[in-house]
């Protein structure tokens, strides 16, 4: 063992406890109460999960929620930026998913018509 | 992809309240329910507290579920992975208020505290030394190798403050410089990880929890004192803290962090376990050595200290386990980082291990000059069932109790020490009015009797001696010489004992003797135990009006000595032949019993004219005065 193999572990092991530290970039948050598991939202999910892994975007956590008042236009996603910004998506699916990490989660733009609300919180 | 942590507490204490089958029926449910590639379990060392497991936190959200049973997971798993939201009834309540919180860090108990040894521990997987590289593991043993002179890293510890949490608080710095700085060679380290008074376990948390700290802070000690071998001395008890251990050292040694040539720098370690039988005594230093060499645990005279004569004769450096894994912390942030935590005469935090009469019952690792109302009311949640607050024996068997008008006390080896107490190792038992302080004494004087190892008279014959004149105090036989045979012995036994564990053993004695003599003064003048725990002082009469003659009393009376009323249905108890073993009082669903220690003044209640037996009872019982 020398240093440099010691870093090079470190940055491997390091993608198996981030997600325990918090602060990444960005917080996918899909919105699972009854109205969005019955649309489709888990499949979208697993989607999103699916392709952030096969891009290895390292900066990215995804959690579910319960409703966020848009039972109408299941299934519902929001992604926050770690600065604020908060975009919400809806009436997704598998393949629209997709498009929103190629795009938004990789280039940094959003997916402008899919999306329904742009909000920015402290 | 994973999306979701969840840690399960493996600590002993969460172990015995069912993490395994948590983590079982956890597996099997995210199994079923197909979760099982989005969510990954991990069992971490212990999160603290203790008394609410077994616990779990579930990462990135860093939810906080207490108490979490095999039944209840498939409605936590349902509520909280699929449907995102947190499992309500799971979820632990601030202790004065009953505020529910939501994440661990709103929990007062977790925000109060200052994590650095334990910054690891409950956040990864002390089994697999990949995590704890991910947490810059071994990088401060790297650093030291390639970069840093002997001389430099022992610096770097005496700026840092840093020192010694076995308990008497000696620089570590300067004790390294004794050892590094001894011609007679070969050097050697160890770990003391005997962890012997009762209610500690801060240190078990530690090598179960994050053993490579310990390992790394050992071979970067090794390199500053010029040592190539290693022990860690650890009590057979701690089977679990073992097996890490054992783990943790294999795994070091796999990837090159132990063994020959590390960090290609030329520098070898190795590193050894070596298991004790549990004895108190072989806690003590020079019994230590001795233990590992193979003999007869017992102490001998300092001078020579370790760092002159230590192990094998050679000079030697023993820290505690504490002590060891705040190093390479230390070396990673830089001492000016460590020093701005704790106090102008004490640095950096110290983990204290609560137990007794409070609520949250568990580790707390809190910067020195936190003061003691801070550590037992906001972090350990105050007293229970509406009691009252008494005293707080810090330091263990060998420390003392601290009353209340003391609670504002900053924690600090020198303050302990000035109310009479010590810090030990970071034990704090807390009590409350329903302890009897002169009982209290005995409790933890008969621990120090029972491990005294009989080398020197002061320690064997003179706890012995205090212990006799205790319980003559608790059973009302004692006389009030007995209060200045019983001082005057202990600060004998304390001047004159050869190593520590005589030295101390008196603590307890003369400090609820300096705080609570009216306590010693009720049991021997008034034949009175006021918190009524002594038995041999209590009494319990039947109250007549709430007795509803269930008979319950006189049947599980292991001396047949309660009676029925003739004639009533009420029951009554001849007072001659009562051993006040209190099971009619716990056997009584109708709060019929009354528990007193009333002392010579006490007067029964009159004797019914005519008493039966109960139903069953054989007619051998003969009703006697
Ligand atoms: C009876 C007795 C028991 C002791 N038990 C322990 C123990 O369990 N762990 C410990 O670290 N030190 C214990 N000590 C203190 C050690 O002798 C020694 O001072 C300590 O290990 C030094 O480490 P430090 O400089 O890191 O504090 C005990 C001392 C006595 C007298």
């Amino acid at each position: 063992m020398n240093l440099e193999q010691l870093k090079r572990l470190k940055e491997k092991a390091q993608q198996q406890v981030a997600l325990r530290e918090g602060h990444k970039k960005y917080r996918v948050v899909v919105s699972m109460g009854t109205s969005g598991i019955a649309a489709g939202a888990r499949e979208v999910m697993k989607t999103m999960l699916d392709e952030i892994e096969k891009r290895g975007l390292a900066d990215v956590e995804v959690r579910v929620t319960g409703e966020i008042g848009l039972e109408d236009v299941e299934p519902v996603v929001r992604i926050e930026r770690a600065d604020g910004e908060q975009t919400t998506y809806a009436k997704l699916d598998p393949e629209k998913a997709r498009r929103i990490v190629a795009e938004h989660l990789v280039k940094g733009t959003p997916v402008e018509n899919l999306v329904v609300g742009k909000e920015k919180k402290p | 992809m994973i999306r979701a942590h969840c840690l399960i507490c493996a600590g002993a204490g969460c172990i015995s309240s069912g993490a395994h089958a948590l983590k079982e029926a956890l597996t099997a449910e995210l199994k079923q329910r197909g979760l099982d590639n989005e969510i990954r379990i991990v069992e971490t060392g212990c999160m603290g507290p203790c008394d609410l497991g077994p616990v779990m936190l579930v990462h990135p959200e860093g939810t906080f579920y207490q108490k979490v049973t095999a039944l209840d997971v498939p409605k936590l798993v349902e509520e909280h992975f699929i449907k995102g939201r947190p499992y309500q009834p799971l979820l632990p309540k601030e202790a004065p208020t009953g505020a529910v919180v939501n994440t661990q860090r709103d929990f007062t108990f977790f925000a109060k505290q200052q994590k650095i040894v334990l910054e690891n521990c409950g956040l990864i997987d002390p089994e697999n030394i990949h995590e704890y590289i991910a947490r810059d593991g071994y990088a401060a043993l790297g650093k030291v190798l390639t970069s840093m002179k002997p001389e430099e890293v022992i610096a770097e510890i005496k700026a840092s403050g840093l020192r010694g949490r076995g308990g008497a608080g000696f620089p570590t710095g300067v004790k390294w410089e004794l050892t590094a700085k001894n011609p007679v060679k070969p050097h050697y380290v160890i770990c003391n990880a005997d962890e012997g008074d009762p209610g500690a376990f801060m240190n078990r948390a530690v090598l179960e929890g994050d053993p490579h700290k310990i390992i790394e802070g050992m071979a970067i000690g090794g390199y500053a004192m010029g040592a190539n071998n290693g022990y860690i001395y650890i009590r057979a008890e701690y089977p679990l803290a073992v097996k890490r251990l054992q783990i943790a050292i294999q795994q070091a040694y796999e990837l090159g962090l132990l063994g020959k040539n590390l960090f290609e720098t030329g520098f070898d370690f190795d590193l050894e376990l070596r298991i004790g039988a549990g004895a108190f005594v072989c806690g003590e230093e020079t019994a230590l050595m001795r233990s590992i060499e193979g003999r007869r645990g017992q102490p001998q005279p300092r001078p020579p200290f370790p760092a002159q004569r230590g192990l094998w004769g050679k000079p030697t450096n023993i820290n505690n386990v504490e002590t060891w894994a705040t190093v390479p912390i230390i070396i990673r942030n830089g001492a000016s980082w460590y020093g701005q935590f704790g106090t102008a005469r004490t640095k950096g935090t110290k983990v204290f291990a609560l137990a007794g009469k409070i609520r949250n019952t568990g580790l707390a690792e809190v910067p020195f000059g936190t003061t003691l109302r801070e550590l037992i009311f906001d972090i350990g949640g105050g007293i229970p069932n509406g009691k009252k607050f008494k005293a707080v024996q810090t330091g263990g068997p060998s420390g003392g109790v601290i009353p209340a008008q003391y609670l504002d006390t900053p924690i600090e080896y020198e303050t302990l020490q000035a109310l009479g107490s010590i810090m030990g190792s970071g034990g704090m038992v807390v009590v409350d009015e329903d302890t009897c302080m002169v009982d209290f004494a005995r409790f933890f004087l008969e621990f120090c009797c029972d491990e005294s190892c009989g080398k020197c008279p002061p320690c064997r014959v003179g706890t012995r001696q205090l212990l006799n004149i205790l319980e003559r105090i608790c059973s009302g036989e004692a006389e009030l010489e007995d209060l200045d045979r019983l001082e005057e012995l202990a600060l004998m036994v304390k001047d004159a004992s050869l190593c520590g564990l005589g030295q101390t053993a008196p603590n307890p004695v003369l400090t609820t003797l300096k705080y609570f003599r009216d306590e010693y003064l009720a049991h021997i003048v008034e034949k009175r135990c006021p918190a009524r725990v002594c038995r041999d002082l209590l009494q319990f009469t039947i109250i007549e009006e709430k007795c509803v003659g269930c008979s319950v009393c006189a049947r599980v009376c292991p001396v047949e000595t309660i009676f029925k009323v003739g004639g009533q249905k009420k029951y009554y108890i001849v007072q001659d032949k009562c051993i006040h073993c209190g099971a009619c009082l716990e056997a009584c669903k109708f709060q019929a019993i009354n528990k007193t220690s009333e002392g010579e003044g006490f007067i029964p209640p009159p004797r019914p004219a005519v008493l039966e037996l109960p139903p069953g009872r054989k007619p051998t019982a003969v009703v006697t005065s």
